[in-house]
Protein backbone atom coordinates (compact mmCIF):
# COMPACT_ATOMS: atom_id res chain seq x y z
CA UNK A 1 0.00 0.00 0.00
CA UNK A 2 1.32 3.45 -0.74
CA UNK A 3 1.13 5.45 1.88
CA UNK A 4 1.99 8.64 0.37
CA UNK A 5 -0.79 7.86 -2.13
CA UNK A 6 -3.18 8.09 0.75
CA UNK A 7 -1.88 11.09 2.40
CA UNK A 8 -2.17 12.64 -0.59
CA UNK A 9 -6.05 12.02 -0.91
CA UNK A 10 -6.50 12.80 2.44
CA UNK A 11 -5.55 16.12 1.84
CA UNK A 12 -7.26 16.69 -1.47
CA UNK A 13 -10.48 15.60 0.18
CA UNK A 14 -9.26 17.82 3.21
CA UNK A 15 -10.01 20.89 1.18
CA UNK A 16 -13.13 19.75 0.23
CA UNK A 17 -14.20 18.97 3.59
CA UNK A 18 -13.18 22.75 4.40
CA UNK A 19 -14.93 24.18 1.70
CA UNK A 20 -18.39 24.27 2.92
CA UNK A 21 -17.75 26.19 6.12
CA UNK A 22 -15.51 28.47 4.07
CA UNK A 23 -18.54 29.20 1.68
CA UNK A 24 -20.90 29.67 4.52
CA UNK A 25 -18.40 31.92 6.24
CA UNK A 26 -17.71 34.24 3.35
CA UNK A 27 -21.21 34.39 2.32
CA UNK A 28 -22.32 35.53 5.09
CA UNK A 29 -19.95 37.49 7.36
CA UNK A 30 -16.66 38.71 4.45
CA UNK A 31 -19.58 39.39 2.30
CA UNK A 32 -21.77 41.63 4.11
CA UNK A 33 -18.29 43.31 5.60
CA UNK A 34 -17.38 44.54 2.65
CA UNK A 35 -20.80 45.82 1.32
CA UNK A 36 -20.98 47.22 4.99
CA UNK A 37 -17.84 49.11 3.64
CA UNK A 38 -18.71 50.12 0.45
CA UNK A 39 -22.31 50.83 1.46
CA UNK A 40 -19.90 53.79 3.71
CA UNK A 41 -18.84 55.41 0.92
CA UNK A 42 -22.69 55.95 -0.41
CA UNK A 43 -25.58 58.11 0.14
CA UNK A 44 -27.54 54.85 0.46
CA UNK A 45 -31.26 55.14 2.57
CA UNK A 46 -32.56 51.50 3.88
CA UNK A 47 -35.74 52.21 1.60
CA UNK A 48 -33.39 51.73 -1.52
CA UNK A 49 -30.11 50.70 -0.69
CA UNK A 50 -29.63 49.59 -4.48
CA UNK A 51 -29.83 53.37 -5.31
CA UNK A 52 -26.73 55.22 -4.01
CA UNK A 53 -24.06 57.68 -5.00
CA UNK A 54 -20.42 56.85 -4.02
CA UNK A 55 -19.80 59.69 -2.59
CA UNK A 56 -16.04 59.04 -0.88
CA UNK A 57 -15.23 59.75 2.68
CA UNK A 58 -18.13 62.02 3.12
CA UNK A 59 -19.75 59.80 5.36
CA UNK A 60 -16.51 60.11 7.70
CA UNK A 61 -15.00 63.38 7.53
CA UNK A 62 -17.71 65.74 5.59
CA UNK A 63 -19.16 68.52 7.06
CA UNK A 64 -21.81 66.14 9.07
CA UNK A 65 -19.25 63.13 8.61
CA UNK A 66 -19.18 60.80 11.54
CA UNK A 67 -15.85 62.05 13.37
CA UNK A 68 -17.73 65.54 13.48
CA UNK A 69 -20.56 64.18 15.14
CA UNK A 70 -20.60 64.69 19.08
CA UNK A 71 -22.89 62.09 19.65
CA UNK A 72 -20.52 59.77 17.77
CA UNK A 73 -17.84 60.19 20.39
CA UNK A 74 -19.84 60.58 23.28
CA UNK A 75 -21.06 56.68 22.45
CA UNK A 76 -17.42 55.65 21.36
CA UNK A 77 -16.31 57.34 25.26
CA UNK A 78 -19.61 55.39 26.81
CA UNK A 79 -18.44 51.96 25.46
CA UNK A 80 -14.58 52.62 26.38
CA UNK A 81 -15.36 53.35 29.76
CA UNK A 82 -18.15 50.39 30.17
CA UNK A 83 -16.03 48.22 28.70
CA UNK A 84 -12.99 48.85 30.92
CA UNK A 85 -14.98 48.98 34.40
CA UNK A 86 -17.13 46.15 33.91
CA UNK A 87 -14.68 43.95 32.91
CA UNK A 88 -12.22 45.18 35.60
CA UNK A 89 -15.16 44.63 38.12
CA UNK A 90 -16.12 41.64 36.33
CA UNK A 91 -12.51 40.10 37.19
CA UNK A 92 -12.02 41.06 40.75
CA UNK A 93 -14.96 39.57 41.18
CA UNK A 94 -14.74 36.65 39.04
CA UNK A 95 -11.00 35.74 41.00
CA UNK A 96 -13.02 35.95 44.32
CA UNK A 97 -15.68 33.59 43.15
CA UNK A 98 -13.51 30.80 41.55
CA UNK A 99 -11.17 31.10 44.74
CA UNK A 100 -15.02 29.75 46.52
CA UNK A 101 -15.33 27.35 43.59
CA UNK A 102 -11.84 25.95 44.28
CA UNK A 103 -12.08 25.22 47.49
CA UNK A 104 -13.08 21.82 48.54
CA UNK A 105 -16.20 22.21 50.91
CA UNK A 106 -19.81 20.31 51.44
CA UNK A 107 -21.49 23.12 49.33
CA UNK A 108 -19.23 23.52 46.00
CA UNK A 109 -21.28 21.53 44.03
CA UNK A 110 -23.90 23.60 44.91
CA UNK A 111 -22.30 27.24 44.66
CA UNK A 112 -21.17 26.00 41.11
CA UNK A 113 -25.08 25.28 39.69
CA UNK A 114 -25.72 28.38 42.15
CA UNK A 115 -22.96 30.51 39.95
CA UNK A 116 -23.88 28.66 36.20
CA UNK A 117 -27.74 30.17 36.88
CA UNK A 118 -26.99 34.23 35.91
CA UNK A 119 -24.96 32.93 33.35
CA UNK A 120 -27.48 31.10 31.40
CA UNK A 121 -30.22 33.51 32.15
CA UNK A 122 -30.70 35.52 28.47
CA UNK A 123 -29.14 39.18 28.67
CA UNK A 124 -32.93 40.12 27.52
CA UNK A 125 -34.26 38.44 30.41
CA UNK A 126 -31.94 39.49 32.86
CA UNK A 127 -32.34 42.97 31.74
CA UNK A 128 -36.08 43.18 32.50
CA UNK A 129 -35.36 41.16 35.41
CA UNK A 130 -33.52 43.66 36.67
CA UNK A 131 -35.16 46.71 35.30
CA UNK A 132 -38.54 45.65 37.29
CA UNK A 133 -36.41 44.85 40.70
CA UNK A 134 -34.89 48.71 40.31
CA UNK A 135 -38.30 49.94 39.46
CA UNK A 136 -38.80 53.48 41.06
CA UNK A 137 -42.13 52.99 42.28
CA UNK A 138 -42.39 49.35 43.04
CA UNK A 139 -38.95 47.86 43.04
CA UNK A 140 -37.88 45.63 45.35
CA UNK A 141 -34.45 46.80 45.74
CA UNK A 142 -35.75 50.68 46.31
CA UNK A 143 -37.93 48.75 49.04
CA UNK A 144 -35.03 46.94 50.40
CA UNK A 145 -33.02 50.19 50.83
CA UNK A 146 -35.61 52.71 52.00
CA UNK A 147 -36.74 49.84 55.02
CA UNK A 148 -33.04 49.52 55.67
CA UNK A 149 -33.01 53.67 56.17
CA UNK A 150 -29.99 53.85 53.44
CA UNK A 151 -32.34 56.34 50.93
CA UNK A 152 -34.90 58.28 52.02
CA UNK A 153 -36.90 58.35 48.47
CA UNK A 154 -36.92 56.20 46.01
CA UNK A 155 -34.14 56.30 43.08
CA UNK A 156 -34.68 56.18 39.68
CA UNK A 157 -32.04 53.91 38.63
CA UNK A 158 -32.61 53.38 34.83
CA UNK A 159 -33.86 57.15 34.07
CA UNK A 160 -31.70 58.79 36.79
CA UNK A 161 -28.85 60.52 34.17
CA UNK A 162 -26.34 60.30 36.82
CA UNK A 163 -27.45 56.42 37.78
CA UNK A 164 -28.17 54.63 34.96
CA UNK A 165 -24.87 54.14 33.68
CA UNK A 166 -23.53 52.57 36.96
CA UNK A 167 -27.30 50.52 37.03
CA UNK A 168 -25.75 49.40 33.76
CA UNK A 169 -22.33 48.37 34.33
CA UNK A 170 -23.90 46.55 37.95
CA UNK A 171 -26.04 44.48 35.70
CA UNK A 172 -23.60 43.29 33.05
CA UNK A 173 -21.60 42.44 35.89
CA UNK A 174 -24.24 40.39 37.30
CA UNK A 175 -24.70 38.70 34.32
CA UNK A 176 -20.72 37.85 33.08
CA UNK A 177 -19.19 37.31 36.53
CA UNK A 178 -20.20 33.69 36.33
CA UNK A 179 -17.99 32.90 32.86
CA UNK A 180 -15.16 34.95 33.84
CA UNK A 181 -15.36 32.40 37.55
CA UNK A 182 -15.19 29.20 35.44
CA UNK A 183 -12.51 30.31 33.15
CA UNK A 184 -10.07 31.23 36.02
CA UNK A 185 -11.83 28.28 37.85
CA UNK A 186 -10.39 26.26 35.30
CA UNK A 187 -6.74 28.02 35.27
CA UNK A 188 -6.73 27.20 38.81
CA UNK A 189 -7.13 23.78 38.58
CA UNK A 190 -4.16 23.45 37.02
CA UNK A 191 -2.19 24.79 39.43
CA UNK A 192 -0.46 21.78 40.29
CA UNK A 193 -1.29 20.64 44.11
CA UNK A 194 2.84 19.57 45.00
CA UNK A 195 3.52 23.45 44.11
CA UNK A 196 1.17 24.53 47.51
CA UNK A 197 2.53 21.50 49.56
CA UNK A 198 6.01 22.80 49.74
CA UNK A 199 4.96 26.17 50.71
CA UNK A 200 2.78 24.82 53.19
CA UNK A 201 5.64 23.01 54.78
CA UNK A 202 7.40 25.98 55.17
CA UNK A 203 4.76 27.69 56.76
CA UNK A 204 4.50 30.98 54.57
CA UNK A 205 1.28 32.44 54.93
CA UNK A 206 -2.20 32.03 52.37
CA UNK A 207 -1.78 35.25 51.00
CA UNK A 208 1.89 35.30 50.19
CA UNK A 209 0.68 31.66 48.68
CA UNK A 210 -1.51 33.06 46.77
CA UNK A 211 0.45 36.70 45.62
CA UNK A 212 3.07 34.78 44.60
CA UNK A 213 2.39 31.43 43.49
CA UNK A 214 -1.18 30.70 42.63
CA UNK A 215 -1.74 34.05 40.98
CA UNK A 216 1.57 34.24 38.64
CA UNK A 217 0.83 30.63 37.52
CA UNK A 218 -3.22 31.41 36.85
CA UNK A 219 -2.32 35.17 35.20
CA UNK A 220 -2.28 34.03 31.66
CA UNK A 221 -5.53 32.19 32.30
CA UNK A 222 -7.04 35.54 33.71
CA UNK A 223 -5.62 37.42 31.07
CA UNK A 224 -7.50 35.47 28.24
CA UNK A 225 -10.40 35.63 29.90
CA UNK A 226 -10.32 39.40 30.30
CA UNK A 227 -9.41 39.52 26.36
CA UNK A 228 -12.88 37.70 25.61
CA UNK A 229 -15.18 39.59 27.57
CA UNK A 230 -13.42 42.83 26.74
CA UNK A 231 -14.07 42.39 23.01
CA UNK A 232 -17.75 41.08 24.05
CA UNK A 233 -17.96 44.37 25.90
CA UNK A 234 -16.52 46.59 23.01
CA UNK A 235 -19.54 45.21 21.29
CA UNK A 236 -22.41 45.35 23.82
CA UNK A 237 -25.79 46.44 22.61
CA UNK A 238 -28.70 43.92 24.27
CA UNK A 239 -28.69 45.04 27.30
CA UNK A 240 -28.42 49.08 26.90
CA UNK A 241 -30.81 49.06 24.17
CA UNK A 242 -33.35 47.21 26.55
CA UNK A 243 -32.72 48.60 29.92
CA UNK A 244 -31.89 52.67 28.85
CA UNK A 245 -33.16 52.34 25.09
CA UNK A 246 -31.39 55.61 23.34
CA UNK A 247 -30.45 57.67 26.02
CA UNK A 248 -27.66 59.91 25.19
CA UNK A 249 -26.15 59.25 29.07
CA UNK A 250 -25.33 55.18 28.09
CA UNK A 251 -25.62 54.99 23.98
CA UNK A 252 -23.01 52.57 23.24
CA UNK A 253 -21.10 52.30 19.59
CA UNK A 254 -23.66 49.47 18.92
CA UNK A 255 -26.89 51.12 20.22
CA UNK A 256 -25.57 54.20 17.61
CA UNK A 257 -24.98 52.52 14.65
CA UNK A 258 -28.66 50.69 15.08
CA UNK A 259 -30.12 53.92 15.25
CA UNK A 260 -28.52 55.45 12.64
CA UNK A 261 -29.40 52.42 10.27
CA UNK A 262 -32.44 51.48 11.11
CA UNK A 263 -33.91 54.09 12.90
CA UNK A 264 -33.03 57.19 10.74
CA UNK A 265 -32.56 54.54 7.49
CA UNK A 266 -28.76 56.22 6.85
CA UNK A 267 -27.63 53.09 5.65
CA UNK A 268 -24.51 54.99 4.36
CA UNK A 269 -23.86 56.89 7.30
CA UNK A 270 -24.41 54.47 9.90
CA UNK A 271 -22.28 52.00 8.21
CA UNK A 272 -19.28 54.70 8.36
CA UNK A 273 -19.93 54.24 11.96
CA UNK A 274 -20.47 50.37 11.86
CA UNK A 275 -17.35 50.75 9.79
CA UNK A 276 -15.45 52.30 12.29
CA UNK A 277 -16.43 50.36 15.30
CA UNK A 278 -15.30 47.43 13.28
CA UNK A 279 -11.63 49.23 13.33
CA UNK A 280 -11.81 49.92 16.51
CA UNK A 281 -11.96 45.88 17.28
CA UNK A 282 -9.94 45.19 14.93
CA UNK A 283 -7.18 47.11 16.56
CA UNK A 284 -7.83 46.03 19.67
CA UNK A 285 -7.34 42.11 18.63
CA UNK A 286 -4.11 42.97 16.74
CA UNK A 287 -2.88 44.97 19.59
CA UNK A 288 -3.73 41.81 22.16
CA UNK A 289 -2.14 39.33 19.47
CA UNK A 290 1.25 40.88 19.33
CA UNK A 291 0.87 41.48 22.69
CA UNK A 292 0.63 37.42 23.29
CA UNK A 293 3.21 36.49 21.09
CA UNK A 294 5.74 38.99 22.59
CA UNK A 295 4.88 37.60 26.20
CA UNK A 296 5.39 33.69 25.19
CA UNK A 297 8.70 34.46 23.05
CA UNK A 298 9.84 36.25 26.17
CA UNK A 299 8.93 33.41 28.31
CA UNK B 1 -3.88 20.46 59.76
CA UNK B 2 -5.83 22.40 62.48
CA UNK B 3 -8.68 24.27 60.64
CA UNK B 4 -8.76 27.98 61.04
CA UNK B 5 -12.66 28.51 62.47
CA UNK B 6 -12.55 32.42 61.40
CA UNK B 7 -11.61 31.18 57.67
CA UNK B 8 -14.55 28.80 57.91
CA UNK B 9 -16.79 31.06 59.18
CA UNK B 10 -15.25 33.52 56.63
CA UNK B 11 -15.81 31.17 53.43
CA UNK B 12 -19.37 30.35 55.01
CA UNK B 13 -20.28 33.56 54.62
CA UNK B 14 -18.91 34.95 51.33
CA UNK B 15 -20.67 32.07 49.96
CA UNK B 16 -23.65 32.74 51.16
CA UNK B 17 -23.42 36.02 49.79
CA UNK B 18 -22.55 34.71 46.58
CA UNK B 19 -25.97 32.59 46.48
CA UNK B 20 -28.23 34.94 46.95
CA UNK B 21 -26.64 37.37 44.86
CA UNK B 22 -26.64 34.72 42.25
CA UNK B 23 -29.84 33.10 42.74
CA UNK B 24 -32.32 36.07 43.98
CA UNK B 25 -33.09 37.96 40.78
CA UNK B 26 -34.27 34.65 39.16
CA UNK B 27 -36.21 33.86 42.32
CA UNK B 28 -37.80 37.35 42.56
CA UNK B 29 -38.56 36.85 39.16
CA UNK B 30 -40.35 33.55 39.63
CA UNK B 31 -42.31 35.31 42.80
CA UNK B 32 -43.16 37.53 40.55
CA UNK B 33 -45.24 36.36 37.98
CA UNK B 34 -47.18 34.17 40.33
CA UNK B 35 -48.39 37.70 41.39
CA UNK B 36 -51.71 39.18 40.42
CA UNK B 37 -53.15 42.47 39.93
CA UNK B 38 -52.28 44.86 42.82
CA UNK B 39 -50.57 42.66 44.53
CA UNK B 40 -47.58 42.76 41.97
CA UNK B 41 -46.76 45.90 43.72
CA UNK B 42 -46.32 45.03 47.41
CA UNK B 43 -42.44 43.72 47.16
CA UNK B 44 -42.88 41.04 49.48
CA UNK B 45 -40.72 38.11 48.83
CA UNK B 46 -43.69 35.36 49.05
CA UNK B 47 -46.54 35.69 47.05
CA UNK B 48 -49.76 36.00 49.35
CA UNK B 49 -52.20 34.03 46.61
CA UNK B 50 -49.90 32.51 44.39
CA UNK B 51 -51.56 32.28 40.31
CA UNK B 52 -50.66 31.20 37.45
CA UNK B 53 -53.03 33.90 35.60
CA UNK B 54 -49.49 35.98 34.28
CA UNK B 55 -48.93 31.96 32.56
CA UNK B 56 -52.00 31.69 30.84
CA UNK B 57 -52.24 35.12 29.78
CA UNK B 58 -49.34 35.57 28.07
CA UNK B 59 -50.12 32.29 25.80
CA UNK B 60 -53.34 34.35 25.11
CA UNK B 61 -52.91 37.72 24.47
CA UNK B 62 -49.60 37.97 23.29
CA UNK B 63 -48.40 35.78 20.49
CA UNK B 64 -46.36 34.20 22.76
CA UNK B 65 -46.66 30.34 21.71
CA UNK B 66 -45.56 31.17 18.18
CA UNK B 67 -42.38 32.86 19.47
CA UNK B 68 -41.32 29.89 21.54
CA UNK B 69 -41.54 27.89 18.86
CA UNK B 70 -39.80 30.30 16.80
CA UNK B 71 -36.71 30.55 19.11
CA UNK B 72 -36.67 26.41 19.15
CA UNK B 73 -36.79 26.03 15.52
CA UNK B 74 -34.11 28.62 15.16
CA UNK B 75 -32.01 27.26 17.63
CA UNK B 76 -32.51 23.96 17.08
CA UNK B 77 -31.52 24.38 13.25
CA UNK B 78 -28.51 26.49 13.96
CA UNK B 79 -27.13 23.75 16.12
CA UNK B 80 -28.22 21.03 13.38
CA UNK B 81 -26.36 23.28 10.59
CA UNK B 82 -23.50 24.53 12.52
CA UNK B 83 -22.30 20.75 14.08
CA UNK B 84 -22.86 19.08 10.56
CA UNK B 85 -20.59 21.53 8.71
CA UNK B 86 -18.19 21.94 11.83
CA UNK B 87 -17.20 17.92 11.95
CA UNK B 88 -16.67 17.98 8.24
CA UNK B 89 -14.29 21.15 8.84
CA UNK B 90 -12.86 19.76 12.14
CA UNK B 91 -12.00 16.40 10.96
CA UNK B 92 -9.87 18.21 7.95
CA UNK B 93 -8.39 21.16 10.01
CA UNK B 94 -7.88 18.63 12.98
CA UNK B 95 -6.42 15.65 11.48
CA UNK B 96 -5.37 16.75 8.09
CA UNK B 97 -1.91 18.20 7.35
CA UNK B 98 -2.39 20.20 4.47
CA UNK B 99 -0.93 23.92 3.00
CA UNK B 100 -3.10 27.13 4.44
CA UNK B 101 -4.76 25.21 7.45
CA UNK B 102 -3.66 27.63 9.94
CA UNK B 103 -4.21 30.81 8.16
CA UNK B 104 -7.95 29.30 7.89
CA UNK B 105 -8.10 28.61 11.14
CA UNK B 106 -7.02 32.25 12.19
CA UNK B 107 -10.04 33.06 9.31
CA UNK B 108 -12.44 31.44 11.05
CA UNK B 109 -11.31 32.87 14.31
CA UNK B 110 -11.45 36.23 13.02
CA UNK B 111 -14.91 35.69 12.24
CA UNK B 112 -15.99 35.29 15.83
CA UNK B 113 -14.35 38.88 16.57
CA UNK B 114 -16.75 40.34 14.23
CA UNK B 115 -19.00 43.09 15.75
CA UNK B 116 -22.70 42.26 14.72
CA UNK B 117 -23.45 45.46 13.66
CA UNK B 118 -20.51 45.81 11.79
CA UNK B 119 -22.42 43.10 9.54
CA UNK B 120 -25.73 44.54 9.69
CA UNK B 121 -26.20 46.65 6.72
CA UNK B 122 -24.85 44.09 4.27
CA UNK B 123 -26.15 41.20 5.77
CA UNK B 124 -29.98 43.51 5.77
CA UNK B 125 -28.96 43.60 1.81
CA UNK B 126 -28.43 39.86 1.18
CA UNK B 127 -31.46 38.85 3.00
CA UNK B 128 -33.67 41.15 0.77
CA UNK B 129 -32.13 40.08 -2.12
CA UNK B 130 -32.84 36.36 -1.02
CA UNK B 131 -35.97 37.56 0.00
CA UNK B 132 -35.50 36.19 3.20
CA UNK B 133 -36.40 39.23 5.24
CA UNK B 134 -39.38 38.88 8.30
CA UNK B 135 -38.46 35.21 7.88
CA UNK B 136 -37.13 32.60 10.92
CA UNK B 137 -34.13 31.87 7.73
CA UNK B 138 -32.86 35.29 7.50
CA UNK B 139 -32.47 34.82 11.48
CA UNK B 140 -31.16 30.75 10.99
CA UNK B 141 -28.73 32.18 8.38
CA UNK B 142 -27.21 35.45 10.63
CA UNK B 143 -26.84 33.10 13.88
CA UNK B 144 -24.39 31.00 12.08
CA UNK B 145 -21.92 33.85 11.85
CA UNK B 146 -21.35 33.31 15.68
CA UNK B 147 -22.00 29.48 15.93
CA UNK B 148 -19.83 28.33 13.02
CA UNK B 149 -16.86 29.80 14.48
CA UNK B 150 -16.87 28.41 17.78
CA UNK B 151 -17.88 24.79 16.87
CA UNK B 152 -15.09 24.49 14.23
CA UNK B 153 -12.58 25.76 17.41
CA UNK B 154 -14.04 23.33 19.59
CA UNK B 155 -14.48 20.21 17.59
CA UNK B 156 -11.29 20.69 16.35
CA UNK B 157 -9.38 20.74 19.65
CA UNK B 158 -11.16 17.28 20.58
CA UNK B 159 -11.01 15.89 16.80
CA UNK B 160 -7.25 16.30 17.25
CA UNK B 161 -7.08 14.43 20.48
CA UNK B 162 -8.60 11.17 18.90
CA UNK B 163 -6.27 7.97 18.41
CA UNK B 164 -4.59 8.01 15.56
CA UNK B 165 -5.41 3.60 15.30
CA UNK B 166 -8.51 4.36 14.99
CA UNK B 167 -8.48 5.81 11.84
CA UNK B 168 -5.04 3.68 10.55
CA UNK B 169 -7.70 0.56 11.28
CA UNK B 170 -10.66 2.65 9.35
CA UNK B 171 -8.76 3.42 6.27
CA UNK B 172 -7.07 -0.46 5.93
CA UNK B 173 -10.77 -1.31 5.99
CA UNK B 174 -11.29 0.87 2.86
CA UNK B 175 -14.10 2.77 4.75
CA UNK B 176 -15.36 6.06 3.24
CA UNK B 177 -14.02 9.77 4.37
CA UNK B 178 -18.11 9.69 5.46
CA UNK B 179 -18.44 7.07 7.20
CA UNK B 180 -15.17 7.54 8.87
CA UNK B 181 -16.44 11.19 10.25
CA UNK B 182 -19.71 10.48 11.54
CA UNK B 183 -20.24 6.78 12.16
CA UNK B 184 -16.56 6.28 13.93
CA UNK B 185 -15.59 9.56 14.92
CA UNK B 186 -18.85 10.86 15.58
CA UNK B 187 -20.24 8.26 18.31
CA UNK B 188 -16.79 9.11 19.97
CA UNK B 189 -16.96 12.82 20.16
CA UNK B 190 -20.61 12.43 21.85
CA UNK B 191 -19.66 14.29 25.14
CA UNK B 192 -17.92 17.28 23.17
CA UNK B 193 -20.89 17.42 20.31
CA UNK B 194 -23.80 17.95 23.57
CA UNK B 195 -21.02 20.46 24.50
CA UNK B 196 -20.80 22.95 21.98
CA UNK B 197 -24.20 22.02 20.48
CA UNK B 198 -25.79 23.16 23.72
CA UNK B 199 -23.57 26.56 23.38
CA UNK B 200 -24.10 27.17 20.36
CA UNK B 201 -28.25 26.41 20.96
CA UNK B 202 -27.95 29.08 24.17
CA UNK B 203 -25.77 31.51 21.73
CA UNK B 204 -29.10 31.32 19.46
CA UNK B 205 -31.79 31.28 21.61
CA UNK B 206 -30.53 34.44 23.46
CA UNK B 207 -29.64 36.21 20.01
CA UNK B 208 -31.20 39.37 19.72
CA UNK B 209 -29.76 42.00 17.59
CA UNK B 210 -30.40 40.30 14.00
CA UNK B 211 -33.95 39.08 15.53
CA UNK B 212 -34.66 42.54 16.34
CA UNK B 213 -33.62 43.74 12.98
CA UNK B 214 -34.72 41.14 10.03
CA UNK B 215 -38.35 40.22 11.85
CA UNK B 216 -40.89 42.72 11.57
CA UNK B 217 -44.35 41.13 12.29
CA UNK B 218 -45.26 39.61 15.66
CA UNK B 219 -45.46 36.11 14.37
CA UNK B 220 -42.33 35.53 13.30
CA UNK B 221 -39.95 37.15 16.52
CA UNK B 222 -38.18 35.15 18.52
CA UNK B 223 -38.49 35.14 22.47
CA UNK B 224 -35.94 37.86 23.42
CA UNK B 225 -37.26 40.34 20.64
CA UNK B 226 -40.99 39.34 21.93
CA UNK B 227 -39.85 39.83 25.76
CA UNK B 228 -37.94 43.12 25.00
CA UNK B 229 -41.65 44.75 22.84
CA UNK B 230 -44.14 43.73 25.33
CA UNK B 231 -46.05 47.03 26.19
CA UNK B 232 -48.67 48.20 28.40
CA UNK B 233 -51.47 50.64 27.74
CA UNK B 234 -48.30 53.40 27.91
CA UNK B 235 -44.93 53.09 28.07
CA UNK B 236 -45.06 53.99 31.92
CA UNK B 237 -47.36 51.07 32.87
CA UNK B 238 -45.57 47.64 31.00
CA UNK B 239 -47.59 44.54 31.83
CA UNK B 240 -44.84 43.26 34.34
CA UNK B 241 -46.89 40.00 36.06
CA UNK B 242 -46.77 38.72 31.83
CA UNK B 243 -42.86 40.30 31.68
CA UNK B 244 -41.68 38.11 34.61
CA UNK B 245 -43.96 34.98 33.57
CA UNK B 246 -42.35 35.28 30.05
CA UNK B 247 -38.71 35.84 31.42
CA UNK B 248 -39.31 32.55 33.57
CA UNK B 249 -40.67 30.51 30.59
CA UNK B 250 -37.81 31.05 28.45
CA UNK B 251 -35.25 30.60 31.37
CA UNK B 252 -35.92 27.57 32.93
CA UNK B 253 -35.29 24.63 30.18
CA UNK B 254 -31.98 26.76 29.97
CA UNK B 255 -30.91 26.57 33.31
CA UNK B 256 -32.36 22.92 33.13
CA UNK B 257 -29.93 22.17 30.51
CA UNK B 258 -27.06 23.88 31.91
CA UNK B 259 -27.31 22.10 35.33
CA UNK B 260 -27.62 18.74 33.24
CA UNK B 261 -25.03 19.40 31.33
CA UNK B 262 -22.79 21.58 33.98
CA UNK B 263 -19.21 19.36 33.55
CA UNK B 264 -19.50 19.47 30.16
CA UNK B 265 -20.17 22.83 29.45
CA UNK B 266 -16.99 24.10 31.74
CA UNK B 267 -14.97 21.76 29.23
CA UNK B 268 -16.45 23.27 26.22
CA UNK B 269 -16.35 26.89 27.16
CA UNK B 270 -12.85 25.99 28.13
CA UNK B 271 -12.23 23.84 25.40
CA UNK B 272 -13.05 27.30 23.32
CA UNK B 273 -11.66 30.49 25.40
CA UNK B 274 -8.50 28.58 27.06
CA UNK B 275 -6.87 26.21 23.61
CA UNK B 276 -8.30 29.01 21.22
Amino acid sequence: MDDSLIARARRRQAYWLVLPVIIVLAAIAGWPLLRTIWFSLTNAQLSDMGNSQFIGLANYIGEAGVLRDGEWWNSVRNTLFFAVISVILETLLGLGVALLLNTPSRIQALLRAAVLVPWAIPTVVSAKMWSWMLNDQFGVVNAMLQNLHIISSPLAFTADPHLSFPTIIMVDVWKTTPFMALLILAALQLVPEDCYEAAHMDGVPRWRIFRYITLPLIMPGILVAMIFRTLDALRVFDLIYVMTSNSHVTKSMSVYVREQLIDFQQVGYGSASATLLFLIIAISTLIYMAGTRSRMEAN
Amino acid sequence: MKKNIWGVIGFYAASLVVLVYALFPFYYAIISSLKNGSALFSTSLWPAHPSLANYIAIFKEQSFGANLTNSIFVAGGVVAFSLGLSMLAAYALGRVSFRGRGTLMLCILAVSMFPQVALLSGLFELIRTLGLYDSLWALMLSDLIFTLPFTVWVLVTFMRDLPKEIEEAAVMDGVGIFTLIFRIFLPLLWPALVATGLLAFIAAWNEFLFALTFTLSNDERTVPVAIALISGGSSFELPWGLLMAASVIVTVPLIALVLIFQRHIVSGLTAGAVKG
